[in-house]
């Protein structure tokens, strides 16, 4: 069975909610939408205090190319346009929407009827995921608008849809692809068409066989798309990884994209949200989030409308367990730990899981062995114990000489250190910094030409 | 015995050899360099903390020697008089500067500013801040895990563990700014150094509204303003719900430090005005703070 070729690791998949059917969580009463949630410029607000919206309506227009749209999830009065804290207690730019009933704006068809065809052009179906907002929504929320449009020069060979969801604990992807899966299929065909291609494949872990099955039934009525299973391993569902995993094929280091090896990557949910944004005019509104957690009541997946505070998902799973220890937005690999649980959902949130102070709490870490066990964990082929070291003396040459900027973060390393150092800490620490100096020297240079 | 013997004139000839071919060669490829600049090397104080902005002492040595114009060149370490000896050694004006020293612009001790969250991380504030807000409700002010102690070459900062706040020793301090480049929220900067290390600052940097310090911190600034309405010289400015003492303006005359209603300004090294004065507020009365000495100590 197939898997990337270098690193990972395997932690306990914890899949707590995967027999857990999507259910609809009822409306916020209050939502606040950061105009920032998806990589590149914020959008720029197009609503101000006492507007009234409608569910569905445009309130953020893409700042610029490498933007999004964002639509507002209720209808109601626009009560703020202010700096809001966010999940990790910073404050960000937000519209505070008020609800007041549920209408829709025109031209959304809200009807559960599949519709297979699109006689769209290329170039119309980029226009409409562009202009219903869609990002990636495995949590990267790259605009899927940008992905789509292939730069002159390249060609795409195939469309890769992400259905590995090798975070632990996670499962919206799982019930996303079982029980929306001919809609999804559907939303594949649309993607090939946007980017002209012949051949799609839809990556899923042997961990997740009823998936696998259901859309391998599925992808048998259409031309071109094939179902791959892919042996569990974390991160496979890294963009660079499942690449290498289904295609063989590695992408080089950054600058490179993707693209560059010819292929198109985009997660299920997204192929999902690009069904109903083509298809039925519907803007990205509302996701799956899967509420997860040990010791939580009940574990579910919830379809969540943008902007639903995180609290009224975890009052909507049985409330916070009295040993909860840390929130966090995403799963326990990759999420971002949260310090202000009134902060919404946003585009790029897969799930919510709550740990409990036991396995939130780190272990004391002692003193590097050079044992390289994180080298042999990390996917990207880096010495992470070598960056962590090169970060804390502040050696950024050294750092960009050896590709900390291909680290994805994904916390292999951290995780299989048996000194429990703080790798990932002074990687991402290191890795940011690097990418700053890039950027600086790119910004000192741009006058001179 | 013989043996022994050759070996060690062998021995002998050879070094003998080889320190005549080094001679030639030392004298051959000799670098030609200004002797001024081991002089100079030599009147620097030979911290090599980079306050400068050169590598080290070395770096900051030749170029003073090699520059004509060393009026933007200064060591903080050594000092105004210090710059003045070796500006008169190669005569060149020196760059004057008053003294300054570090100051931590951070009220939010454990008790004014209630930690909300546990750091379980690096300690280390540049990891903390890449991550998020920090331990209390405050997004910009002391995260506590001193990055600035570890920054300082000269033992002159030190948290102080029951407020969580870094304290200045002032007559260690430097201001060679290497803590004010370690600190990722911009808490630290450097002010003018009074005589016996009297200062009057605002002793926060939160820009956030009044509603939302206060929630975070009882010691915050609120930016309410009153400061800047009571003071005669035009040094206190607000912006951005935040108020800043211009150290070049100020008098320390000290009617601001009654005035705020929170305590963010902080007093150090003097008596604050007895509160309540007698008449109601005059304005311009005793602007020159420095001439009472009556008050202090």
């Amino acid at each position: 069975m197939k898997t990337f070729p270098i690193g990972g690791v395997h932690p306990s998949a914890n899949k707590l909610s995967s027999a857990k059917a999507i259910e609809v969580l009822p409306l916020p009463e209050v939502v606040t939408i950061p105009l920032a949630q998806h990589i590149g410029a914020p959008a720029v607000a197009k609503v101000a205090k006492g507007d009234k919206v409608l569910t569905g309506q445009l309130i953020a227009e893409a700042g610029s190319f490498m933007s999004a749209n964002i639509h507002s999830p209720i209808s109601g009065t626009v009560t703020a346009v202010d700096l809001v804290p966010n999940g990790q207690g910073l404050r960000q730019m937000m519209i505070t929407i008020k609800r007041e009933g549920d209408e829709w704006a025109e031209g959304i068809d809200r009807s559960e009827q599949l519709v297979k065809a699109c006689d769209l052009s290329a170039q119309e179906i980029i226009a409409r995921i562009k202009a219903a907002g869609i990002v990636g929504m495995g949590g990267a929320t790259f605009p899927t608008h940008v992905k789509l449009s292939i730069p002159a020069g390249k060609k795409a060979e195939c469309v890769i849809i992400n259905g590995v969801e090798c975070e632990p604990y996670l499962t919206s992807d799982h019930r996303m692809m079982l029980e929306h899966g001919e809609e999804l299929v559907v939303g594949v065909t649309i993607l090939m068409k946007a980017v002209g291609v012949e051949k799609a494949y839809i990556g899923i872990e042997n961990n997740k066989p009823d998936a696998i099955e259901h859309l391998s039934k599925i992808a048998a009525q259409y031309k071109g798309i094939e179902v791959v299973p892919l042996k569990v391993r974390y991160p496979q569902g890294g963009e660079k990884q499942l690449i290498a995993a289904v295609t063989g094929r590695q992408v080089p280091p950054p600058p490179a994209l993707p693209i560059d090896v010819g292929a198109v990557v985009c997660n299920a949910s997204t192929t999902y949200a690009v069904y109903q944004a083509v298809q039925k005019g519907m803007p990205l509104i509302q996701r799956v989030v899967t509420i997860t957690g040990k010791n939580l009541k009940e574990p579910k997946n919830l379809l969540t409308r943008m902007g639903t505070p995180v609290s009224a998902l975890i009052a909507a799973a049985g409330g916070l367990p009295e040993d909860a220890g840390k929130v966090i937005n995403g799963g326990p690999m990759m999420g971002r730990a949260m310090v202000n649980l009134d902060s919404p959902v946003t585009k790029g949130c897969s799930g919510i899981t709550v740990l409990s102070e036991r396995d939130a709490r780190r272990h004391e870490s002692s003193q590097c062995i050079k044992c390289a066990k994180c080298v042999a964990a990390c996917p990207m082929g880096l010495e992470p114990y070598y960056l962590s070291k090169m970060t804390q003396k502040k050696n950024w040459d050294e750092l960009e000489a050896r590709m900390i900027t291909s680290c994805i973060e994904c916390g292999c390393c951290q995780s299989t250190c048996p000194a429990y150092l703080p790798l990932l800490d002074w990687v991402r620490l290191g890795k940011q910094t690097v990418m700053g100096r890039i950027r600086a020297r790119a910004a000192a240079a741009a006058p001179k030409k | 015995m013989e043996v022994l013997l050759y070996t060690i004139l062998t021995l002998c000839v050879l070094g003998v050899l080889a320190a005549v071919i080094l001679y030639f060669v030392a004298q051959k490829f000799r670098v030609e360099e200004d002797p001024r600049i081991d002089e100079v090397e030599k009147m620097l104080p030979g911290a090599n903390c980079g306050g400068c902005g050169f590598a080290g002492c070395r770096g900051m040595a030749d170029a003073l020697v090699k520059r004509d114009d060393i009026s933007e060149l200064f060591c903080p370490v050594g000092g105004g008089d210090c710059m003045k000896a070796i500006a008169g050694y190669l005569g060149k004006a020196a760059a004057e500067k008053q003294p300054e020293v570090a100051t931590v612009r951070c009220g939010g001790t454990c008790e004014k500013r209630p930690r909300t969250n546990e750091y379980n991380g690096v300690k280390s504030c540049a990891v903390a801040a890449s991550l998020y807000v920090g331990e209390t409700g405050c997004a910009f002010g002391c995260l506590g895990f001193g990055d600035c102690v570890a920054a300082c070459a000269f033992d002159a900062i030190h948290m102080n563990p029951e407020t969580g706040l870094p304290e200045v020793d002032p007559d260690k301090c430097t201001a060679c700014g290497a803590c004010v480049k370690a600190c990722p929220k911009m808490v630290i900067e450097l002010r003018k150094k009074w005589p016996k290390n009297r200062a009057v600052y605002v002793s926060c940097v939160s820009k956030d509204k009044g509603a939302v310090v206060m929630k975070a911190c009882k010691a915050g600034c609120i930016g309410c303003g009153k400061c800047e309405k009571v003071c005669a010289f035009g040094a206190i400015t607000v912006e951005n719900n935040l108020a800043y003492i211009d150290p070049q303006k100020c008098k320390l005359c000290r009617k601001c430090v009654n005035e705020c209603p929170t305590g963010a300004i902080k007093l150090v090294g003097m008596e604050p005005l007895p509160k309540e004065p007698k008449a109601p507020a005059a304005p311009k009365a005793a602007p020159a703070a420095t001439k009472e000495p009556n008050h202090e100590s």
